[in-house]
């Protein structure tokens, strides 16, 4: 794993899919918990807090092991829109990564709610309470959370438009377990790789090529 | 990093229509789950659209949009302890900021219009923890869930040509609710009190004390007036906003006082029901007494910035499983995103009129 390596560091990985899994689920929890009025409103809403202060504290975790570990170099070929566009959803992913619980913190301190973790744990307010603080604060939390949701499906499409059409091993510098020297035989176990051949394969395609198709594209260079 | 390959993938359409069925399939399911591909599902932003039918009050609460602030303290007595370790039960006194109020998405609406009057308090712990309640001057809740609160709510709405509820549209909604029989019993004899001193309120959701032992006892309480003697005074004519000023009069001579009274559950009575009382002979505990010293009006006061959202509770206290409770607090949750919305004045919120006296 000398640097420049062809794939992230395995504490980028990890944090990677970890956080992916938390945000995905946080996002569907926020908007399932307001347009809700069953029990799960209630539920969903324990949930959110105390998610919401383990993404930020794995984002501020995950910031610091990004500017120590610089990822993998995008491919030379990649054209300089795409590569624009790359750079700058990333950065947009860490800073909302970031801001959204923050966000999140100060409308509760500003609309005079005891930030409660669970039933008996409380974090200090960290806005001064007033109606059109809050009111600013919640509707931004909003928005931001709708930036974050569309960033991460241009995110998603991206990575799959890497794995699937270009093949150009980006995707596999985030999901492969693959080594990165003999190109792995299609007998040989893929296990993180499967994320180009779940796709490939869950809409029925006949897509049988598709597991080669991806190793084919963590061709060494 | 390893380049391009040098030919273009197999099957390159089906590619892209896996990569295309995986972000919208993604955005769908966004949609559905936050209910804007979900039209028929029950949110608090309909329950309170359909509050604030009958014409918005910018600033105001959706409902119990009239009424005044209040502040005091609540002194444990060291009773209800036994079932619950939040310190505002301990002997000791808690700051409280509260509000009196009447139902109806009206600020204007005359005190005698309706015979229900509510109290909201709001308890700040030492420790920072904070227990909200709402509570209204009647034992029983009309319905038990919040799909047949918004029917209702729509049943209730007045028809256009008369300014009136259509007694059929009612008529027909109280026969498809048998449930309401109680509440219909108890507002046959109701009327609207001449003072918001002299009422009882009621919890009415059920929630649970949580002991130092981790037990739970399911509980319903109720705050009762040391003062009920004028129970049954008529309320003046010719001014609809006697209860403030009765309010005011009263506090001017000393502070009012209730006592807070916490009824405790037997195995089998029904938590998720606020449409049922409990049995008359279930064990009380008097847990202390509230104590209101001063009244502020609701544009100025303490509690023009509370949401009185009765999920907001301390270590020891905790939601039952009554579903108007999750109800209450999402509804509440977005009145107040309406009405600091509109003081904020954002962009898209409707803005007050006339009454700048009455700009909360």
């Amino acid at each position: 794993m000398n640097a420049p390596s062809d794939r992230f560091v395995w504490p980028a990985r990890l944090l990677h899919w970890l956080m992916a899994a938390l945000i995905l689920a946080m996002l569907f929890i926020g908007v399932g918990m307001v347009a809700s009025v069953s029990e799960r409103h209630a539920w969903l809403l324990r949930i959110h807090k105390p998610l919401g202060i383990a993404i930020l504290l794995l984002a501020v975790l995950r910031l610091g092991v990004r500017l120590r570990h610089p990822p993998p170099p995008l491919p030379a070929d990649l054209p300089a829109l795409q590569r624009l566009a790359a750079h700058a959803s990333h950065w947009l992913l860490y800073v909302l990564m970031l801001a959204l619980p923050l966000v999140g913190w100060a409308m509760l301190s500003a609309g005079g709610y005891p930030v409660m973790l669970s039933e008996s744990l409380r974090l200090p307010s960290i806005f001064p309470a007033g109606p059109t603080a809050f009111a600013v604060l919640r509707h931004l939390h909003a928005w931001l959370a709708l930036l974050l949701f569309l960033t991460f499906l241009a995110h998603l499409g991206a990575a799959l438009y890497h794995g699937l059409i270009r093949r150009d091993g980006v995707l596999s510098s985030m999901a492969g377990l693959r080594r990165s020297e003999p190109p792995a035989s299609p007998q040989s176990p893929q296990l993180l790789l499967s994320q180009d051949d779940a796709v490939a394969s869950t809409p029925s395609v006949p897509l049988a090529d598709g597991a080669t198709g991806s190793s084919g594209d963590s061709l060494p260079p | 990093m390893p380049s391009l390959p040098a030919s273009p993938p197999p099957h390159r359409l089906w590619r892209w229509a896996a990569i295309v069925a995986a972000v919208a399939g993604t955005a769908a399911a966004f949609g559905y789950v936050g209910g804007w591909l979900a039209p028929g599902r029950l949110t608090a932003q309909r329950l309170v659209d359909q509050l604030q039918s009958g014409g918005v009050h910018p600033g105001f609460r959706r409902n119990h949009a009239k009424g005044v602030c209040v502040t005091g303290y609540f002194e444990g007595n060291g009773q209800a302890s036994a079932y619950s370790t939040a310190s505002v039960f301990a002997s000791e006194r808690t700051p409280v900021v509260g509000r009196f109020a009447i139902p109806g998405g009206n600020p204007y609406a005359p005190d005698a219009s309706v015979p229900i009057r509510s109290m909201a308090l709001r308890f700040t712990l030492p420790n920072g923890q904070q227990w909200r309640t709402g509570m209204n001057s009647m034992p029983v809740f009309p319905v038990a869930t919040p799909q047949a609160f918004y029917e209702q709510l729509k049943a209730q709405q007045p028809d256009p040509a008369t300014g009136k509820p259509d007694p059929a549209r009612l008529a027909a909604f109280f026969a498809a609710h048998p449930e309401t029989a109680a509440f219909r019993a108890w507002a046959k004899s109701a009327k609207p009190s001449a003072s918001y001193a002299s009422e009882s309120y009621w919890g009415l959701d059920a929630f649970e004390f949580v002991d130092g032992a981790g037990v739970r006892h399911a509980v319903r309480w109720r705050m009762a007036p040391q003062d009920a003697a004028d129970a049954d005074a008529t309320a003046p004519a010719g001014d609809p906003d006697y209860l403030e000023a009765d309010l005011r009069r009263r506090l001017t001579q000393g502070p009012l006082r209730w006592r807070l009274l916490v009824t405790l559950a037997a195995p089998g009575d029904p938590t998720d029901d606020a449409t049922k009382t409990w049995p008359a002979d279930r064990r009380e505990v008097d847990a202390g007494t509230l104590v209101l010293q001063g009244t502020e009006p609701q544009d100025s006061g303490p509690c023009r910035d509370i949401n009185y959202d009765p999920l907001v509770l301390p270590a020891g206290i905790e939601a039952s499983d009554d579903p108007l409770l999750p109800a209450r607090s999402a509804a509440y949750a977005d009145s107040y995103l309406r009405r600091t919305s509109e003081e904020a004045h954002l962009p898209g919120t409707a803005t007050a009129p006339s009454h700048p006296e009455h700009q909360p």
